[in-house]
């Protein structure tokens, strides 16, 4: 049986959670649990003003762990991530899903995580003052505690973030795969590129063999075709309803290609 | 089990209740209010035979813990009609054959509504992007987009 506590702060929930407690954020996830008899015990829920908070403060912008995906579609600050935002869910589950509880969806979701990913935004746990990065939160989400809020640098050019979900339906579906990258460029010649996966892996996973071929590169038809076809290097795509582990592996390069073209376009 | 009492408005009237501990919206409206227009079809969120609206914007109410609607606004499809005055949504679905089996219609009928009252002339492409989160095993979906379509372009006229 399902026990409900609420409580007014962040951080009182915080101390409130354990091995049998869930935090209900947007409920997307939760109460489809919920609804299956599989969720933990105890839902810790938060009533207080404050979660929801947007904050932009200098390059960079705070989005509060009740920020839901509508709220990142209205804002003109986060211009850069209405692409991913618009393709997660439906319109209800856009109102209701919110960006901090897409870094604990399970495969084949989280597609905003793989876009934080190669953003390298950072995690503010409740009750912390540093911020982690994405990745570690990612690499042990059971372990994670509980998101006050993400921080998010903005890209100084629009042009270098580029994003793609890629399903079977429009316009929404599972993603078979989506991808997320980051190619800020210095004097035309990429630096510090970042790409990023989403349904590759158990979760979000950055390819190593993209951004290897992309670091220090102009982005032209010979760094974009190294980099598809370094796409899935080391990565171990699952199977799911969705798609096959080898038609992932596939069509992987490809989408990146297609990707980064557009991106070289802009 | 400690149960909660949950006073809401529901179609714009006040309603009390009280929800059992992790019951979700859609059972809190069907079983505990009475509200039958909201379905249930897949409990997971994919479906959205259940979306209401809650303070104008909508969700799938299966997915909300009932408990959280306190002092808030619901909206349903019950509240769509005027005693036998329907909805102008609810006439053109008729006149465009835009239900077969009906189980889908009120979240439909209720995803449709709000996109209009934000969106009185939407496109095509607006229309299907609004119903994107309402499965429809029968009509294929093209006259459920021309109804809505329809009511759009008689405000146009007027």
């Amino acid at each position: 049986m399902t026990v409900v506590e609420t409580y007014p702060t962040l951080d009182q929930a915080a101390r409130a959670m354990g091995g049998d407690a869930a935090f209900l954020g947007g409920g997307t996830l939760v109460m489809r649990a919920v609804n299956e008899g599989v969720a933990p015990a105890r839902l810790i829920r938060v009533t207080g003003p404050g979660l929801s908070e947007l904050r932009v403060s200098g390059d960079s912008v705070r989005i509060g762990a009740g920020v839901t995906m509508a709220d990142v579609l209205a804002s003109r600050d986060l211009e850069f991530l209405h692409p991913v935002a618009r393709v997660i869910g439906g319109p209800q589950v856009r109102n209701m899903a919110t960006v901090a509880g897409n870094l604990f969806a399970a495969h084949p979701f989280g597609d905003f995580a793989a876009a934080l990913l190669a953003l390298d935004a950072r995690v503010i746990g409740a009750g912390q003052g540093g911020a982690r990065p994405v990745a570690d939160v990612l690499r042990d989400r059971a372990r994670a505690g509980l998101v006050a809020a993400i921080e998010v640098p903005r890209p100084r050019d629009p042009k270098a973030f580029g994003f793609l979900k890629v399903s079977r339906v429009k316009p929404r579906g599972v993603s078979i795969l989506s991808i997320a990258a980051y190619l800020p460029r210095e004097g035309g010649r990429i630096r510090g590129a970042r790409v990023a996966f989403g349904a590759m892996g158990p979760v979000p996973l950055r390819s190593s063999g993209a951004e290897r071929a992309l670091e220090g590169q102009s982005l032209g038809a010979a760094a974009i075709d190294s980099a598809a076809s370094a796409a899935t290097e080391g990565l171990d795509p699952p199977t799911d309803e969705i798609a096959s582990a080898w038609y992932r592996k596939e069509v992987a390069g490809v989408h990146l290609k297609r990707l980064l073209t557009d991106m070289e376009r802009r | 089990m400690a149960k909660t009492p949950v006073t809401f408005t529901l179609n714009g009237q006040s309603k009390s209740a009280f929800a059992d501990p992790g019951q979700n919206l859609l059972d809190f409206l069907r079983r505990g209010v009475g509200d039958l227009t909201p379905k249930f079809g897949c409990g997971q969120g994919t479906c959205g035979a259940c979306t209401v609206t809650i303070d104008g914007e909508t969700r799938l109410s299966c997915l909300v813990l009932a408990e959280t609607v306190y002092g808030r606004e619901v909206g349903t499809a019950a509240g769509l009609a005027d005693g036998a005055a329907l909805d102008p949504l609810q006439t053109v679905f008729m006149e465009h054959f835009a239900a077969q089996c009906g189980y889908c219609t009120p979240g439909m009928l209720v995803s449709a509504r709000a996109l209009l009252d934000r969106n009185p002339r939407p496109s095509r492409e607006e229309v299907i992007e609004a119903i994107s989160g309402n499965l429809c095993r029968c009509t294929g979906y093209e006259p459920i987009i021309t109804a809505i379509l329809a009511v759009a372009e008689g405000r146009a006229r007027a």
